[in-house]
């Protein structure tokens, strides 16, 4: 044990990536019990310069494009961005999960509590994946395997990770069934999922992504196929239990009104790139990006004229094959200026600490205040 | 307000278990009448093989030859005292012979299947979950197995291995279930692999990799109960196939050897009476039909039951 401390210095991630994820995973739990603390990095999740590009026959699409962006023990992180911007393909990224073919992860690294997720060996990946790392899908009812109880499909991922006893096993179901809402969760564990209602097979999604008590929950866009009594319930539901395990959620969605809702911070996605990022409260008061403020101003509002058209952002977002050296909003953006078009601006920081913003408008020397 | 929660609580009756997706699609079957038709010819057919040695009133190669002197040499015809559906030239029991056959042909049915179970569904399996170049290999081997003429490779089978032990085990129809057998999995490979292709892309095939399921579990516990159905649904549909196949064979004299009677060989034995002693045609083929009748309308029924999109489609 003291050996292995000595190989592993356990707070200093990238030195731990030779290892296989069962050695790092076991000589950071000690670590993890002697020091007395849940954490092994500052963050729990460190994505660094994460590019994920589909190989298609028309070209290379940079899906996501030199993404950075931390997730810290217990955070909820929201992902917002319109459809095709690479917030779903950032977790499918996290989770290593992106179909290849046609897509491949060219670059970056993701720390995931120290380990190197990218270094890791298709075996140990599948090790971690629910176990570490649960994840949430969008719909329900095409998530779950109409062939199969729902107490199998629960119990698949603590089977696979957890080795409990079938008895416990199925004590620990029915347990993840009471505490996502569902009643009477022994009489249906031998339900299949065409009995269960879409709002109930969410929260059997959910209690998959917990079953085994992970550190982090990829949530996307959770709610989008439910309708907004239900997605109420869902969301309230991702709360309070992430919250009562210390689970760490990234949330994805297109929904600012969730995000708002949710999330401890905000990263906004444009074209691939992280275009602005922040805390809810600075992003929501003071957003510093034309995108943002299109996005803000294309939610409807309860003062809205009844019969008025929706506002929305003119033009399509670019194709990201080849998208040029040059501001990715900038053929959309009302305030757009030469510079825009000569190059890409990058990430910096505006006002609040965690608040920065990819415009060169809005920086200190721009024609926006 | 408590105490009255569980009054009502423990009067809400306990729900009856909902059936699985395979209890309902056996209830679909059952409702089905040609279905039920069909099983019953099946299970008929099945019965006379198995227990058809027990139930038949003479060994199968046992002659009467008396009887067939007191006829003037000449089978006797049906109804005759002691052979209900007469006997051959040789003063055989016709039913007796044609129980044999009905052994002959369930087990053709079944190894047959068997084997074509046996390669098909792990090549098209391996084949759809894998894609790419494993994708490509297989299917090229099955396109040429396809592509060469099914008797024309059975013969060849037949013949080329006719004296080795394989061609002379079980009076010579293991070599017809192999060569069979050989020719007809690929239409299941390609079914299995179509099966899989299909529902790899589908999201709770995603969410089990996203849960850690290992790739082997994905495939049996995931894959393949879900694309059972029509494969299912093929193999029954392939029986009667096997059936008429191994008929066929037996008919031009490959296959089963003498004294073991076949159905196919029935027939080809009893044509050259044919004009004058027709039953001896007649009783063989009319097994033949029914045991392909009842073989295609159960999976026929099968068909409708696991799949109920289908219905009404037609």
């Amino acid at each position: 044990m003291v050996g292995a401390e000595e190989d592993i210095p356990a707070a200093d991630a990238p030195s731990i990536v030779e290892l296989s994820a069962d050695d790092v995973l076991r000589a950071r739990n000690e670590a993890v019990s002697q020091a007395g603390l849940g954490r092994n990095a500052e963050h729990l999740l460190e994505v660094r310069g994460l590019s994920t590009h589909f190989f298609t026959p028309d070209g290379i699409v940079q899906a996501v494009d030199d993404v950075s962006f931390d997730v810290g023990y217990g955070e909820t992180l929201g992902l917002v961005g319109e459809s095709g911007c690479g917030k779903s393909v950032s977790a499918l990224s996290i989770a290593r999960l992106v179909p290849d073919p046609p897509g491949r992860i060219v670059s970056g690294s993701i720390l995931f509590d120290g380990i190197d997720l990218l270094k890791l060996s298709p075996e140990d990946m599948r090790k971690l994946r629910g176990k570490e790392i649960g994840f949430i899908f969008q719909d329900p009812l095409t998530s779950l395997n109409p062939t199969l109880t729902i107490g199998y499909q629960i119990g698949e991922s603590i089977r696979e990770h957890m080795g409990l006893s079938t008895k416990a096993a199925k004590e620990r179901i029915t347990e993840l069934l009471a505490k996502v809402g569902i009643p009477r969760p022994a009489d249906r564990l031998n339900d299949y999922p065409f009995q269960f209602s879409g709002g109930m097979r969410q929260r059997v999604m959910i209690a998959i992504a917990l079953s085994c008590d992970p550190k982090l929950i990829l949530a996307d866009e959770p709610t989008t196929a439910l309708d907004v009594t239900i997605q109420a319930q869902i969301l309230e539901l991702i709360q309070r239990l992430s919250s009562e395990f210390g689970t760490a959620v990234l949330l994805i969605t297109h929904d600012l009104g969730i995000a708002a809702g949710m999330c401890d911070r905000v990263n906004v996605m444009y074209a691939g790139r992280i275009v602005e990022t922040g805390t809810v409260d600075t992003l929501f008061e003071n957003p510093r990006m034309p995108y943002a403020w299109g996005l803000l101003d294309s939610l409807p509002r309860i003062d809205d004229v009844r019969g008025d058209r929706l506002r929305t952002i003119e033009g399509l977002p670019p194709l990201l094959i080849a998208p040029p050296k040059a501001c990715r909003f900038g053929p959309r953006c009302p305030y757009i200026r030469d510079v825009c078009r000569e190059g890409e601006p990058e990430l910096t920081q505006r006002d609040g600490e965690d608040h920065f913003a990819r415009c060169f408008a809005t920086q200190p020397d721009g024609w926006i205040s | 307000m408590a105490t009255n929660t569980t009054a009502v609580q423990a009067k809400v009756a306990k729900p009856v278990a909902a059936p699985g997706p395979w209890r309902e699609a056996f209830g679909r079957l059952i409702r089905n009448k040609l279905a039920i038709v069909g099983l019953i010819l099946v299970i008929l057919l099945l019965f006379c093989g198995i227990f058809g040695p027990f139930i038949a009133p003479w060994p199968y190669q046992v002659q009467d030859l008396a009887a067939v002197q007191a006829n003037g040499n000449r089978p006797l015809p049906p109804l005759s005292p002691n052979h209900i559906l007469g006997t051959d030239q040789l003063g055989r029991d016709l039913l007796s012979r044609l129980l044999d056959g009905a052994r002959i042909s369930i087990t053709v049915a079944f190894v047959v299947q068997a084997v074509i179970i046996f390669i098909g569904v792990p090549v098209g399996a391996l084949a759809g979950w894998f894609g790419g170049r494993t994708d490509n290999a297989l299917m090229r081997l099955t396109d040429v197995i396809y592509a060469f003429p099914d008797i024309l490779f059975i013969i060849l089978l037949s013949v080329a291995f006719r004296d080795t032990v394989v061609g002379q085990s079980l009076d010579g129809l293991l070599l017809v279930f192999i060569a069979i057998g050989l020719v007809g999995w690929v239409t299941v490979a390609r079914l299995t692999r179509g099966q899989m292709l299909a529902l790899k892309e589908t999201e709770f095939v995603e969410a089990a990799r996203a849960i850690g399921v290992s790739d082997r579990k994905i495939v049996t516990r995931h894959l393949l109960p879900n694309g059972m159905g029509p494969i299912i649904v093929a193999i029954t549909l392939g029986i009667p196939v096997a059936i008429l196949a191994e008929a066929t064979l037996a008919y031009i004299g490959i296959g089963v050897q003498p004294p073991r009677a076949s159905w196919g060989s029935l027939i080809s034995e009893g044509q050259k009476f044919i004009r004058s002693e027709p039953h001896l045609v007649v009783f063989p083929a009319v097994f033949i039909a029914l045991a392909l009748i009842g073989f295609t309308f159960l999976g026929d029924g099968l068909r409708d039951a696991l799949d109920p999109k289908l219905k009404g489609k037609q």
